[in-house]
């Protein structure tokens, strides 16, 4: 037996464990029998190193290039750098599907593990729950066709087709098992929910064992969210982050209903309100993410994404429908059970806000989602598809985002059920002051008021960071003055013992740092688009741009011939950095014609120039189209034909003809290089015009830095304090004891 | 005033603004939205607006002003084509072969496109059509 072989085995053994373990665990869940549970439980960790040997035989098979394997030929080839075979992986069908699975059976043991002395009624409808998925998943693995990552072929070919050029970019290669672990994670709460309505079990306890993995979710969430926009805004040489695509759009939704429930739950756990609400915004969560994984296999919009139409886009939509209509049944049908215990006394307290923010965060994922699927709907309403662009999404999201940068500001200064008049005006006094500060400066000082609403966004988000420093400076101030152990060490304290709170407010300054930069950059960028030759100089906003020379490489690992330039940036006339731009063009083909490199893949290399106010970026892309070139280009490939095919092409099936092929083939391989050389020397005698386009976008790094602020934020967030620890042990010896005195 | 009746009627203000916001949201929509035409559907009959046309990429040329001039063939009948003229952004994946979508208006059976609205969708890595394109399969013969 192959490894792919036994990886195949491994495979249907963890479809085997899963559906064990739901049979089990309902069994057990029925019955009231712990062992069943325990023993579903086990099966559960079964299926993860199942899972784990799967990923394990086919990365081998990536690493030792074994062409056998469909997935490995389809997507790597021997010279696929290491780093890229390794994480070609999840760039397929089957791949990406493995990982779902993977994932999910890693987190679902890590959440049992950590509940087995907990929880008892809940546990086994959530195993069953979690199972089911991986049923699910494994099950499409197996029976949807195309989709199995062992598929092997026959014969097997030589050579693999490679990644897509576009996608051997770092940012690429962490980005997906970010966002799946994302989705994934979400699939936690949600089971627990689902155990929780099916247990009658609807207190605070399945939101206390779950709410690491939610906001686990949404940190991978986040982090897969910022490596796309920024592979989006160094790799595609357009110069942006984000253009409101449907595959873009798939991954906002869950992350902002995520968000929403993240906040809502602590509505719950601290004042019993919100019950139903809570488990409507985890199935919705979940349905989003399965949405996501759908969007990209469905073929059903039309994106930047050419998204096909393959056989696991039906079934992952009835998961969909499965997962709506079962858990709106259930919540219905346990609505007795879901009344808050409190009601919101007053609009100016805690709850009330995080309720406003909520809605505000539906709201941007409603927009979304009908943006994203307008098309669908016109073709239902109208019987013509029509799209909706960035400026209608632009319309309705900048408000809403404007609102809840705002309500970010307001809710950590106020105090569950509700604030005296009094202590509103001390602690909103301060950040309102600093608030039209900043405001008169930016009109009096900047051009920011021919954009109103980034005006807007900037003076709101100097009141929520100048609440939020307060509340860092307030915690301090009274820890200092408690134990006198000087601001800073008082600092961190504080922030170490109420980790959730502090994590939470450090989220806020980072996700407000990124709405003032997407405001920046988005309303006050420079953009030009200049045809240069060597020598050439252009202008755009504060800076200079003078195309110094043109440059020409070719690599024969990657056979990758570049185009590039160096450029100098001046600014008031002195050189701010010497910027390398340039265009990779990929071989599509071992034909060996000159044609072959401007068929195949292009990427860009960007030129950038940044720092903290903003950034310089420059893409190029040489005139190819050029007649005298189309010219070189046709002739010289005409010429490599004339040299090196004989008027009878040899056999290769007959003895000789393999080898009297394979001179031919090393014949136009001679002749296509020596092509290649005239025309790069072509370009760097700067005979070839090349089309520049230069963005000076304002605070853009700000995104960046202020997703890692809000990343960093959740991490503090998600860490357990001492309390919980001890409160986990205390568990283990509760449940030990109760064991020990059933023995007895 | 009764909890009660404050709470309905907070109820209907809210539900009430939702409806408002929702009817704009959709009537907005409608108005804001560009029809999606494949060049068989344009050549027979020309819309009056703006249109999303769609379709492959047959031939591309580059003007000496750096404007740049395409035709696009229907993915359904690609005797179906119709060229275009455009200028500004060109996506990395843009080239002969590519599925585009482009934004523009139809002047005397050319489309007029929008600066910078060329959208190139990327092979996909989860449909088959990667795998069939021509361009980058390799060539065995030789």
């Amino acid at each position: 037996m192959s490894s792919i072989d036994a990886g195949f085995a491994c495979l249907i053994a963890a479809f085997v464990a899963f559906a064990y373990g739901a049979a089990a665990s309902i069994w057990g869940g029925r019955n009231a029998d712990r062992r069943w549970v325990d023993s579903a439980r086990r099966g559960v960790y079964a299926a993860a190193i199942l899972l784990t040997l799967c990923v394990v035989v086919l990365e081998a098979a990536f690493l030792r290039s074994d062409f056998s394997v469909a997935l490995v030929a389809d997507h790597s080839s021997t010279t696929t750098p290491t780093l890229y075979k390794m994480t070609a992986l999840w760039g397929s069908q089957g791949g990406s599907i493995l990982l779902w699975a993977w994932v999910l059976s890693i987190a679902s043991s890590g959440v049992l593990f950590a509940t087995r002395h907990k929880h008892r009624e809940v546990v086994p409808w959530a195993t069953a729950v979690l199972c089911g998925l991986g049923i699910f998943f494994t099950g499409l693995m197996l029976l949807a066709g195309g989709a199995n990552p062992f598929d092997r072929l026959s014969p097997v070919p030589a050579e693999g087709l490679g990644l897509n050029p576009l996608l051997r970019h770092p940012a690429m290669a962490i980005h997906p098992p970010m966002l799946y672990s994302g989705y994934v994670l979400f699939s936690i709460p949600f089971a627990f929910a689902i155990g929780a309505l099916v247990a009658r079990r609807l207190d605070t306890s399945w939101i206390r064992s779950t709410r690491r993995f939610g906001l686990l979710a949404w940190i991978f969430l986040s982090v897969g969210i910022l490596l796309g926009a920024g592979w989006s805004y160094v790799e595609l040489g357009w110069g942006g982050y984000w253009g409101w695509d449907p595959v873009e759009n798939a991954s906002l939704m869950p992350w902002l209903v995520g968000t929403a429930f993240l906040h809502s739950i602590m509505v719950q756990e601290r004042r019993g309100m919100l019950k139903v609400w809570n488990v409507s915004l985890i199935c919705v969560t979940f349905a989003l993410s399965l949405l996501g994984t759908f969007l990209v296999r469905s073929g059903i919009l039309q994106s930047i994404h050419a998204f096909g139409e393959s056989t696991v886009g039906t079934p992952l939509l009835v998961l969909i429908a499965l997962v709506l209509a079962g858990s709106t049944a259930l919540i219905i049908s346990r609505l007795g059970d879901l009344r808050a215990e409190r009601r919101v006394e007053s609009m100016a307290s805690r709850e009330a806000v995080f309720l406003v923010n909520n809605v505000l965060l539906i709201g941007l994922a409603f927009i979304i989602f009908y943006g994203t699927f307008f098309p669908l709907i016109a073709e239902a309403v109208t019987g013509e598809r029509s799209t909706l662009a960035a400026p209608w999404f632009d319309r309705y999201v900048t408000p809403l985002a404007i609102l809840v940068v705002l309500f970010t500001g307001i809710g950590p200064l106020l105090a569950w059920r509700q604030i005296s008049a009094g202590r509103a005006l001390r602690l909103f006094g301060p950040p309102v002051a600093f608030a039209a500060v900043v405001l008169v400066a930016l009109i009096a000082f900047t051009d920011s008021a021919s954009e109103p609403g980034a005006l807007i966004m900037f003076t709101f988000a100097a009141f929520a960071l100048a609440g939020l420093l307060g509340e860092f400076v307030r915690g301090a101030t009274a820890q200092n003055a408690l134990t006198g152990d000087g601001w800073a060490l008082s600092l961190g304290r504080v922030v170490v013992r109420n980790r959730r709170r502090y994590g939470g407010y450090t989220v806020h300054v980072g996700i407000i740092l990124a709405f003032v930069s997407i405001a920046a950059s988005s309303s006050f960028q420079n953009t030009d688009d200049v045809r240069m030759l060597p020598g050439d100089s252009t202008t755009v906003g504060d800076y200079e741009l003078t195309y110094v020379r043109p440059e020409a490489y070719r690599d024969f690992d990657e056979d990758r011939l570049t185009f590039g330039s160096v450029v100098e940036v001046r600014r008031d006339g002195e050189l701010v950095e010497t910027l390398t731009p340039s265009r990779n063009y990929y071989s599509s083909s071992s034909t060996g014609t000159v044609r072959s490199f401007f068929e195949g893949e292009a990427t860009s290399e960007v030129g950038r120039s940044g720092g903290a106010a903003e950034d310089f970026w420059t893409a190029m892309r040489p005139d190819l189209t050029e007649p005298a070139i189309e010219n070189f280009i046709a002739t010289a490939d005409r010429r490599i034909d004339e040299a090196t095919i004989p008027e009878v092409l040899p056999d290769p099936e007959t003895p000789g003809g393999a080898e009297a092929m394979r001179g031919i083939a090393e014949a136009r391989s001679e002749f296509q290089g020596l092509a290649i050389t005239n025309l790069e020397e072509r370009f760097e005698n700067g005979e070839i015009p090349v089309d520049f386009r230069i963005n000076v976008n304002p605070l853009v790094i700000w995104i960046w830095v202020g997703g890692a602020i809000g990343v960093i934020g959740g991490l503090i967030a998600a860490w357990p304090t001492a309390s919980a620890k001890r409160r986990r042990v205390s568990d283990v010896y509760a449940a030990r004891l109760a064991k020990d005195l059933g023995r007895a | 005033m009764d909890p009660d009746r404050k709470r309905k009627i907070r109820l209907v203000v809210a539900l009430s603004v939702a409806v408002l916001l929702a009817t704009a949201l959709v009537w907005t929509s409608f108005n804001a939205s560009t029809e999606a035409k494949s060049p068989s559907e344009l050549l027979a009959a020309t819309p009056a607006g703006a249109v999303d046309a769609y379709g492959k990429v047959v031939t591309e040329e580059t003007l000496p002003d750096g404007s740049r001039e395409f035709v696009i063939a229907d993915p359904e009948d690609t005797s179906q084509t119709v060229p275009v003229e455009y200028e500004g952004q060109v996506p990395d994946p843009f080239r002969e072969g590519r599925d585009v979508i482009v934004t523009g208006l139809m002047v005397d059976g050319t489309l007029v496109a929008e600066k910078d609205s060329l959208i190139t969708k990327c092979p996909s890595k989860f449909s088959d059509e990667a795998e069939d394109d021509p361009n980058i399969v390799i060539d065995e013969s030789l």
